[in-house]
């Protein structure tokens, strides 16, 4: 019996003091996620079960009880708290995905601070934009990526710490560098949790738009709420159950199905820190008998192509529930998976901005490969007509999927940014910038972006900021960004780029350019391909129509071209 | 041979290593050990299309044959016999 039950059973007088009753919270009480992570699973009589188990490469492993976890987070909150950092603070964690990261940030929440997580493979550039918006004060990162913080430390006037997990001693510490070693501190069992409320915020994570620079979400503890019933109700995280989610804490299904979800819950989960290959990963899942698996149709899609003679080589009977997020799954992926795991992939569908799942296949639900399924209980869900903004009562007929706010993890605000977050409401409807349809079955299907965002392997890349970096190179006049499809990832970057006087199109220059990206953005904005153009299409007023370029790669009609600068 | 080898290598450390203190070889798993990511590969297949003049197909371009410098070598070596 799944924890959900009937889904229509459960979405009839729906309300969130469920979860808040689960959870023992009542209006006005203090919440603080780091506690009911670690602390509270201990005060319920689960202090020696294991939370974590961690694999590196090289068979590098850690286990951890959840007392484990409960005093390591005391121990960091203890150590940040000791350097003057207090509630409210921003404590960025840039690291892989090592145990300091998720140990991090129930350190961070512990003391009231503000945990931002950034992806480790993010360039200076992309680290530098997202600290100064936050005004950052420490960053924890390891030994390998602190050059990048070097970098660009001295043009962040706020940051005063720059902490170093990994500190080996082989070479000095340089300025605003202090060590810290969780393995060496002491323990500190008793700990003065800060008293969050509510409306405390808790995680700032950056989301990617089609113009400006990125934006910081912020959540508050509440959130807490939310996730908690979605884990238990979609991924249907029970207590016996070992749980592997895929997703990097650098972005927001890693804080809040990654280390909130299962801990909140009290369940034993597993994280592999190695880069991708399919025997590793089925061979992680047979060898820690992982039962719930949460990971990413790019991912899956990888996992299709190597093939089922790699499933057949591992034992994984143990798998009971299987779920995705990050962009659509497709229809073969999740037949494929019904094929050779026996269970299919239930495609689950939210936001940065959203904070937990808000349209999913449920277990027990009849799953329409392809479909986004149906809105959580609690939920209101509408496809709005992109002119009148009113919802669409038609079966079938495409628009702007659109919720009613109120929803407990919903973001609170984006950081310094209000006007951009309420640009967001309209006819007091959250629009999502995702276009879909709804069947006569209640079922969402997605259609496409509503913007020039780039969905890359689950992760958004804006084109601006990809334009932007591009011009900073010594041999790029202009540039535009657009998505091209792509089998595994839906879409990677492509940038279209006309030279500076002295420059000669070739293929070393594109692979200069190219890596170029790659180090000041990330390997996800780094253009696939770069195409060469002697000019690049504009309209009368000299706007770059990135909209032709764009139809172009999807084989679309290119519509009406009548603003397009004439072609000399 | 070992000046395709050492060239590769030398690439890699120059473009993908961010721990300048790791030590790597031609036996370094580059892919599943998180080195090189899949998107990165991008780059290092353009590299060697560029450097030794051929084209690798992308059903060629796997993350097994991607996975060391010495697999790496055995695949340009496929493409440069045509």
């Amino acid at each position: 019996m799944s924890n959900i039950g009937s889904y229509e059973e459960q979405i009839k007088d729906f309300d969130w003091s469920i979860s808040e009753k689960e959870l023992g919270y009542k209006d006005g009480d203090v919440i603080n996620i780091g506690w009911y992570c670690s602390d509270r699973i201990c005060e319920m009589g689960k202090a020696d079960k294991t939370a974590f188990i961690w694999e590196g490469f090289g068979g590098q492993k850690k286990q951890y009880t959840f007392n484990d976890i409960r005093l390591a987070g005391n121990t960091i909150g203890s150590y940040l708290r000791g350097l003057g950092i207090k509630d409210g603070d921003r404590v960025c964690l840039f690291m892989d995905r090592i145990p300091e990261l998720y140990l991090g940030f129930l350190g961070v929440l512990k003391i009231g601070a503000i945990a931002q997580p950034l992806f480790s493979a993010f360039g200076d550039e992309s680290l530098h934009v997202r600290l100064e918006n936050a005004e950052t004060r420490a960053i924890i990162t390891q030994r390998k990526h602190v050059k990048k913080v070097r970098k660009i430390r001295d043009s962040l006037p706020h940051l005063e710490f720059i902490i170093i997990v990994d500190h080996d001693g082989k070479k000095p510490l340089q300025e605003k560098e202090i060590a810290f070693s969780l393995k060496d501190a002491d323990p500190v069992e008793e700990f003065d949790i800060f008293p969050t409320k509510a409306e405390s915020p808790s995680v700032l994570h950056y989301t990617s738009g089609t113009t400006g620079q990125p934006k910081g979400v912020k959540h508050v503890h509440y959130s807490l709420i939310g996730q908690y019933l979605t884990s238990k109700w979609v991924l249907d995280l029970q207590d016996d159950d070992i749980y592997w989610c895929t997703a990097d804490p650098g972005w927001v299904t890693g804080t809040s199905y990654g280390i909130i979800a299962p801990w909140s819950l009290g369940v034993t989960q597993c994280v592999l820190d190695t880069g991708f290959s399919a025997d590793a990963w089925y061979g992680f899942i047979a060898k820690h008998r992982v039962t719930v698996w949460y990971s990413a149709p790019t991912a899956i899609r990888s996992l299709m192509k190597a093939g089922e003679e790699a499933v057949l080589k591992h034992d994984l009977s143990s798998l009971r529930h299987l779920a995705s997020v990050g962009e659509p799954l497709n229809a073969e992926a999740v037949i494929w998976s019904e094929k050779v795991f026996g269970l299919a992939f239930h495609d689950t569908y939210w936001q940065t901005e959203t904070g937990a799942i808000m349209l999913t296949n449920f277990p027990g639900m009849n799953i329409k490969p392809g479909s986004m399924g149906k809105p959580f209980p609690g939920i209101t869900g509408v496809i709005l007509d992109p002119e009148t903004h009113e919802p669409i009562q038609e079966p079938n007929k495409p628009g702007l999927i659109a919720f009613k706010p109120g929803w407990p993890s919903m973001m609170r605000t984006y950081w310094n940014n209000e006007e951009t977050f309420q640009s967001k409401f309209v006819n007091g409807w959250y629009l999502s910038g995702d276009r879909a349809t709804i069947d006569q079955d209640g079922y969402f299907w997605f259609v496409g972006r509503d913007d020039d965002v780039i969905n890359t392997g689950g992760h958004l890349v804006s084109p601006f900021e990809v334009e932007s970096a591009l011009l900073e190179h010594e041999a790029v006049a202009e540039s535009a960004v657009v998505a091209k499809p792509d089998d595994v990832n839906m879409e990677v970057v492509k940038a279209f780029v006309t030279l500076k006087p002295g420059f000669n199109q070739s293929a070393e220059l594109e692979l200069k350019i190219m890596n170029f990206i790659r180090k000041k953005l990330s390997p996800l904005a780094m253009p696939q391909e770069i195409e060469y153009m002697d000019n690049l299409p504009k309209t009368r007023s000299g706007k770059i129509m990135r909209r032709l370029l764009h139809a172009k790669e999807w084989g679309e009609d290119i519509g009406d071209t009548s603003t397009l600068e004439d072609d000399d | 041979m070992a000046d395709m080898k050492d060239t590769i290598l030398e690439y890699v450390k120059e473009e993908y290593l961010e721990d300048e203190d790791e030590e790597i070889g031609y036996n370094t798993p580059l892919i599943s050990g998180g080195i090189v990511d899949s998107f990165s590969m991008v780059s290092l297949k353009k590299f060697l299309e560029t450097k030794y003049s051929i084209s690798i197909p992308d059903e060629k371009a796997s993350p097994e044959a991607f996975d060391t410098v010495n697999s790496i070598v055995e695949l340009v070596n496929e493409f440069l016999k045509d």
